[in-house]
């Protein structure tokens, strides 16, 4: 590996410690967890979530590598911060729980599909386009929703359209072949680097 | 004041009365907004979650287009809370991670790019009008102040947290947008749950969790005797507005509490039409609440601001004894 496109910075940490630290961009600090709990106290989610953000750092230091990815934790984190902000050891927990979800897709480990399915449609979107297919935003929480309460929300996309607020046809940024090669190369780098 | 403008995808369509209403006040705040030309979608949360460092190369793209395009100012703002943490996020972790830094470097090169980080400086359209414009400018352009409305100033989570540049006073409970609210005349209720989150995400895993979250925090606007409550964020917006009509349906309810844009009341009250600021586009209608706009300031809101009573408090009645 050069050094000079090192992801994100060498941790020096071994196992699996080391790999989620290492391919997590920032000054993440998972090393400096010192288990006091916070996290888990101010998190909105915590109660849906298997293993709270202390517990899954717990497994992260014990190498359980398939326990921490087949987590649903990661997936139920909201991104509201408040851990981060909490935490003593400024642990950048928010951005680990993004790497989690990463590595599961990558190891083929979640318990429910219909969420990284939802990430990768959104992806294929934003690759294909540059912006993000909305018919609405709406259309993306309804997307997000299973197909039973998604008939229950036609109201709210009919809404949508008869205020203006939803597009029906993607829109398309201009220079799309830099986008794409600014990503192609984006994802060789991290390929080589895992 | 110029700065360089990240719209993002949401401001362009579902968000519009937020544009609408921004480009409505712009000139009153002195604010000239030059759009990234040719941005991207900055991936939401969900790029990020698959492509974990690829996310910062889309991104950076916007970073560095912004830089090349930004002429003789290093401001850049966004009014969706999701596009400014990208913004931020991006530029502080290659500041921090000189990996980062570089790999994302490599990847802008293979398009003609290169963004060097701190070079903009990058900041959500709330903190800009409240820290870089200020209040009293603000303040000089009403025309026709609020008074008599009860607003619950909402930050959602993503603006004040996680603050890489310090720019508020608190990460749970901030008064930025509160004073600002007052500086038009309105007045800002006390209440508990203006950081908590509206349950963006949980929206995914299942309905009702994020019904959960969306009544508790209607009912603590309601609570807390808030007329309508104002936004910063075209995902927050639509959250309690469009989804506290489904949230109603699902729990029996019949919440009616309006949601709008801060820099729609902001156009409000600088005496713009409720049509130009795109007024009259949310599911729960805001025409009833804004019926409550007084000519006059009303004495005991006066006295109540001072005091920053709890709510349920009695109010002080001078010669009552
Ligand atoms: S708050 Fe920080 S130090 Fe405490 S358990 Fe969580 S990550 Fe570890
Ligand atoms: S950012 Fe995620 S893990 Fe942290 S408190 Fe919020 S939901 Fe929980
Ligand atoms: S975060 Fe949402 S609004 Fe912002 S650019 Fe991405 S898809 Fe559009
Ligand atoms: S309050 Fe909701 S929409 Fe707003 S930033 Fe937080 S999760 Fe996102």
């Amino acid at each position: 590996m050069n050094a000079a496109t090192r992801v994100p910075s060498a941790s020096g940490r071994p196992g699996f410690l080391g790999e989620v630290m290492d391919r997590t961009p920032g000054d993440n600090r998972l090393d400096l967890c010192i288990q006091c709990g916070s996290c888990g106290g101010s998190c909105p989610a915590g109660r849906e979530m298997e293993h709270t953000p202390r517990r899954l750092f717990a497994l992260i230091r014990a190498d359980e590598r398939e326990q921490v990815l087949r987590s649903n934790a990661p997936w139920y984190c909201v991104s509201c911060y408040y851990c981060t902000v909490r935490c003593p050891q400024e642990v950048h927990i928010t951005e680990l729980m993004y790497t989690l979800k990463a590595m599961a897709i990558e190891a083929g480990l979640f318990h429910d599909t219909s969420l990284p399915d939802f990430s990768e449609t959104f992806v294929d979107y934003v690759e294909k386009y540059g912006r993000s297919f909305e018919l609405g935003i709406a259309t993306r929480f309804n997307l997000r929703h299973h197909p039973l309460s998604l008939t229950g929300m036609a109201p709210l996309g009919l809404g949508m359209l008869k205020r203006g607020r939803m597009d029906l046809t993607p829109h398309k940024i201009d220079n799309m072949a830099q986008l794409t090669a600014i990503l192609d190369k984006a994802k060789a780098l991290e390929r080589g680097l895992q | 004041m110029k700065a360089l403008f990240y719209p993002g995808c949401s401001m362009q369509k579902n968000a519009r009365p937020y544009l609408d209403s921004l480009q409505a006040i712009r000139e009153d705040i002195n604010l000239e907004l030059q759009e990234i030309q040719d941005w991207n979608c900055c991936g939401a949360t969900e790029y990020m979650s698959v492509h974990r460092v690829a996310a910062h190369a889309l991104v950076g793209r916007n970073l560095a287009l912004a830089r090349e395009q930004a002429g003789d100012t290093d401001l850049l703002t966004a009014g969706c809370s999701a596009c400014y943490l990208n913004l931020a996020k991006t530029d502080n972790q290659m500041r921090e991670d000189a990996g980062l830094k570089d790999t994302v470097n490599q990847a802008l090169a293979a398009g003609g790019l290169e963004y060097q980080p701190g070079a903009m400086k990058v900041r959500h359209l709330l903190d800009l009008v409240c820290h870089d414009i200020g209040y009293e400018a603000v303040k000089a352009r009403v025309v026709k102040p609020l008074h008599g409305l009860k607003v619950a100033a909402y930050y959602g989570c993503q603006v004040v947290r996680p603050d890489y540049d310090g720019r508020w006073d608190n990460h749970e409970h901030p008064t930025s947008m509160d004073k600002l609210l007052a500086a038009l005349g309105a007045e800002p209720v006390d209440w508990a749950l203006k950081t908590q989150c509206c349950g963006g995400h949980m929206t995914v895993i299942g309905p009702d969790v994020a019904f959960g979250l969306i009544r508790r925090l209607i009912h603590g606007a309601q609570e807390a005797g808030a007329d309508l409550v104002v936004t910063l964020c075209p995902m927050c917006q639509l959250n309690l507005d469009a989804y506290q009509v489904e949230m109603n349906k699902h729990f029996h309810t019949d919440y009616r509490v309006p949601v709008l844009y801060f820099t729609q009341l902001m156009g409000l009250a600088f005496g713009k039409k409720a049509k130009e600021l795109g007024i009259g586009k949310e599911f729960v209608d805001a025409a009833p609440a804004l019926s409550r706009i007084q000519a006059e300031a009303p004495k005991v809101a006066e006295a109540k601001r001072k005091r920053r009573p709890k709510p349920g408090d009695a109010l002080p009645m001078p010669g009552m004894e």
